[in-house]
């Protein structure tokens, strides 16, 4: 099996792509290695959210505003959230990137073949939506960052980077 | 009891160059009392107005922003409260177009009207203020006395009936071209 995405390669891709907004529900796969080290990290605001929801609108208020903000969170509220990624990011024409952990993603397998339904039905669901969506798990899906949140903001469309592991430290 | 067009009236006679978030009815009837580039209207879905209102503040702490949201629509997104007194954008003013009803959706009554306290929830939620109005005079003397500047969040019920009608222009409130002429007057 390839080697797990590292967390501060994350991170460091994150601020290459000129974020500095994090908005963030807490998610097992990554509040340990990403989410906690944003909030200690001088170099990022973290908003915190009581619902995932709020979030697409928190950072399309920021957009407005001229920032680039990313939010992230669990696929169990990227779910929840689908009315606001219609409304607010898909036909609002917002650039909402969203890094979604993949919990209970078995290593290795791709999310349409996890035994888990929840994890099955996320691609096929935002392929319905026509949004974009990467599958960041190895070390080299970290190339990955950059470009996607590019394309969100020249098109004015979300993107979900959906993290498949629990990144290394 | 106001009416919600004297009392948006009452707003945008002391508007200088603030931000206004507002939502369906009120949006409606905002951009033809107050029209102005720096109206955001483009919420997307029910209940949203306040957390696009809190990207704002929190992207432009130099600017203040005024939300206009409506009763049912924060019912919908009751945990921004705690969001919004978290985050404790000084720059922060929640006002809440207590009508009791979905007006837009057939004019139903909101939940446990008129037992709920919006004004209640948002001091609970650790907003730094808390108002409720119902006369225009108070509204004015609260708009005179410096509501507008005061440290936010602040949470501002103002309890209203439908008033004048206007014409409705969706166009206006969801076009992006009009979240893109936004977002250039912004940044002058």
């Amino acid at each position: 099996m390839d080697a797990a995405v590292k967390a501060a390669d994350i991170m460091r891709e994150i601020k290459r792509a000129g974020i500095r907004f994090i908005v963030a529900l807490p998610d097992r796969v990554t509040s340990e290695r990403l989410l906690k080290p944003m909030l200690a990290d001088p170099e990022f605001r973290v908003v915190q959210v009581c619902k995932e929801d709020e979030g697409v609108s928190i950072c399309s208020g920021l957009y407005a505003a001229g920032h680039r903000a990313l939010l992230l969170i669990q696929y169990t509220g990227l779910l929840d959230s689908l009315n606001a990624m219609r409304g607010v990011a898909v036909e609002g024409k917002n650039p909402v990137c969203f890094m979604v952990g993949l919990l209970g993603k078995e290593p290795g397998v791709a999310p349409t073949q996890s035994k888990r339904y929840g994890l099955r039905v996320v691609e096929p669901v935002l392929d319905a939506m026509q949004v974009e969506h990467q599958l960041i798990e190895t070390a080299d899906d970290t190339a990955k960052i950059v470009p996607a949140i590019a394309r969100a903001y020249e098109n004015l469309t979300p993107t979900v980077m959906l993290i498949g592991r629990e990144p290394a430290s | 009891m106001m009416q919600r067009d004297t009392c948006l009236k009452a707003l945008a006679r002391r508007r200088t160059d603030e931000i206004v978030v507002a939502v369906y009815m009120a949006a409606q009837e905002w951009i033809h009392i107050s029209p102005s580039e720096l109206n955001y209207t483009f919420t997307g879905a029910m209940g949203q107005g306040s957390s696009h209102a809190l990207g704002l503040a929190l992207g432009r702490p130099d600017r203040r922003v005024v939300v206009l949201d409506g009763d049912g629509s924060l019912l919908m997104n009751l945990g921004a409260l705690v969001t919004i007194a978290n985050a404790a954008p000084k720059n922060f003013i929640h006002c809440v177009c207590e009508n009791g009803t979905y007006e837009t959706n057939g004019a139903v009554s909101i939940p446990n009207r008129p037992r709920v306290s919006f004004a209640g929830l948002a001091r609970a939620a650790g907003y730094q203020k808390s108002h409720e109005f119902a006369t225009l005079e108070e509204w004015e003397r609260a708009l005179d006395g410096g509501l507008l500047m005061e440290d936010g969040p602040i949470l501002v019920d103002l309890k209203m009936e439908p008033g004048e009608k206007y014409p409705e222009d969706f166009r206006r409130l969801y076009n992006t071209e009009f979240r893109e002429a936004f977002k250039k007057a912004l940044a002058k």
